[in-house]
């Protein structure tokens, strides 16, 4: 099984501001990046991050080969309950994902 | 043209004194660095604080003054001291005559302070002047005002005033990234789409290059576009390092909020003048109607007490969550008798390191580990309280069995004492904006004598 992170050159993590989280998908190729795009539903990314899928913005780049990703954090950053300050660790989950 | 100097994206990550000689020797019209941001969490807003050490901070603030002296240009910081409060301006103040009196140099300085009464957000919030950002809290009057600082983002129009007193420093508190860069440009008459998208791109420094610890950058900004220039040997800017910056931190790369209007860089075009310099013209700055600035702030959210210990065998290690659910419940009854407390009145939390402590419930990968760490977080209304309750875990903690038929069990504590206070914590609660008739009117300028 292929996943994001075999065929990607990069998949970062971090927050935009204090209350949101972006995920850049460096593709690295217009290969990579057309497979990413087709086999990769932003209804997978929301049920991976148990995020409602209509709070995610997505953004298919092709000039850049980048496929990104924002939504609201569950957490605030900082939060008592929060986890991960700088939005670092959803980059690795989004990178072991299997490609249909 | 109006060349402006940034040294690295924030002061105390450093940067390459070669490259900023370099840079000074080419000629340039302003040096701005930033000096923080809310990335490294609420509690340096809320105590009013640096991330960084002061040494670090003096040493490369000397670098640029003495930089500044040579150049004969403004040196500007925004967000002084990583959250921009007004006790961060002061801070930086006294570093700042500490270094020209060690240097037997002179300045003009000028402050803009960004911090907010609550008064005037209160006030805001009654009159309808305050608006809600996408995915920000609930706000009230008391959340408001339970704040043990509020700070507005400053834009181009406060740090121009700055620069129009004709100071040779400016120190300022919380201020957009961008703005301490774009002011220079715009005073000039450049045209404010190229001038705020060089900002976004500079702001960082050479983020926006091959080898971004390297630091310094200039832009040159003029009527049509702006060119990207790394000064760092071996540093180079490329179409793809230069237009991928605008992802950085962006919920959106195309479009970027500023006090006064946005910026759309849908149609920028990307252009590689040679293996270093890259050129980009198209950008677009739309005005708003109203002219508003961020808020951000942050209050006490609670006391925490912390204990780490490392579980070893095998046996603990497999049934680790078992024996975490199972601690919790007997110690959650334990501190409500003796402490007399009820469950809403504190909480208790087991981090599995090793298993799920990054990201909790949604992690996918499982392994088998040789040991996992469980960091205990206790938080609660006061100090004295937190710490009487990681006390109470403490035992549990150290010899709890997975069950009652096996042997009285040790577990390895890193330290002595095993409870770590760590004091008041804090939490954002503005994610709004507050419309202004004047940009002035939630800023104080002030040149020192």
């Amino acid at each position: 099984m292929t996943q994001i992170r075999d065929i990607a050159v990069k998949v970062r993590s971090k927050n935009a501001g204090p209350f949101w989280v972006t995920i850049d998908i460096f593709c690295g190729s217009e290969p990579a990046f057309d497979q990413i795009v087709k086999s990769l539903s932003t209804d997978r990314v929301a049920s991976l991050f148990q995020c409602e899928v209509k709070t995610i913005k997505r953004f298919d780049i092709p000039s850049l080969n980048v496929v990104k990703f924002s939504f609201p954090r569950p957490h605030i950053q900082g939060a008592v309950s929060d986890r991960d300050m700088h939005g670092a660790a959803w980059a690795p989950l989004l990178a072991e994902l299997d490609l249909n | 043209m109006t060349r402006v100097l940034i040294p690295s994206g924030a002061l105390g990550l450093g940067y390459d004194a070669d490259a900023l000689a370099r840079g000074i020797a080419l000629g340039v019209d302003l040096i701005a660095i930033d000096g923080g941001s809310t990335d490294s969490g609420p509690s340096y807003l809320g105590r009013g604080v640096s991330k960084y050490a002061r040494a670090s901070t003096k040493l490369e603030w000397q670098g640029l003054i003495l930089a500044r002296a040579k150049a004969g240009c403004p040196l500007v910081i925004g967000t002084a001291g990583t959250c921009g409060s007004d006790s961060m301006v002061d801070w930086l103040v006294e570093i700042t005559q500490e270094i020209l009196k060690e240097q037997g140099l002179s300045a003009k300085i000028a402050t803009v302070k960004s911090e907010q009464p609550a008064l005037r957000v209160t006030d805001a919030l009654v009159a309808g002047t305050i608006s809600a950002l996408p995915a920000a809290p609930e706000i009230s009057a008391d959340i408001v005002n339970g704040c043990s600082h509020i700070v507005a983002l400053a834009g181009i129009e406060q740090i121009s005033a700055a620069l129009q007193t004709g100071a040779d420093i400016i120190i300022a508190g919380r201020t957009t990234d961008t703005a301490i860069i774009a002011a220079l440009p715009i005073m000039n008459g450049i045209n404010p789409g190229p001038a705020w998208h060089g900002a976004k791109i500079g702001e960082c420094g050479a983020l926006c290059a091959t080898n971004p610890q390297s630091g310094v950058i200039t832009v040159d900004f003029d009527n049509d576009g702006f060119t990207i220039t790394p000064l760092a040997e071996g540093a180079h800017a490329t179409p793809h390092t230069v237009s991928a910056h605008m992802l950085y931190e962006n919920t959106d790369p195309f479009i970027l909020y500023e006090p006064g209007g946005h910026l759309d860089v849908t149609d920028a075009q990307y252009t590689a003048l040679d293996d270093t310099r890259v050129r980009v013209t198209g950008s677009i700055w739309h005005p708003s109607t109203r002219y508003t600035v961020k808020l951000e702030g942050a209050r006490v959210a609670g006391y925490q007490s912390i204990i780490m210990v490392l579980v070893r065998d095998a046996h603990y290690v497999e049934n680790i969550q078992k024996w975490c659910d199972d601690i919790i419940a007997k110690h959650c009854e334990k501190a409500c008798a003796r402490l007399t407390l009820t469950p809403d009145d504190f909480s208790v939390e087991l981090r599995i390191i090793g298993q799920n402590a990054t990201l909790g419930e949604i992690e996918t990968r499982e392994s088998t580990l040789a040991e996992v760490g469980v960091l205990a977080i206790v938080t609660a209304a006061d100090q004295e309280t937190a710490g009487n309750i990681a006390k109470l875990l403490n035992p549990y903690l150290l010899h709890h069995p997975l069950t009652q038929l096996e042997e009285q069990p040790t577990f390895a504590f890193p330290f002595s004492p095993a409870e770590i206070d760590r004091g008041a914590i804090y939490e954002f609660v503005l994610n709004h904006v507050m419309v202004l008739d004047d940009p002035m009117d939630a800023f104080v300028l002030t040149v020192l004598p």
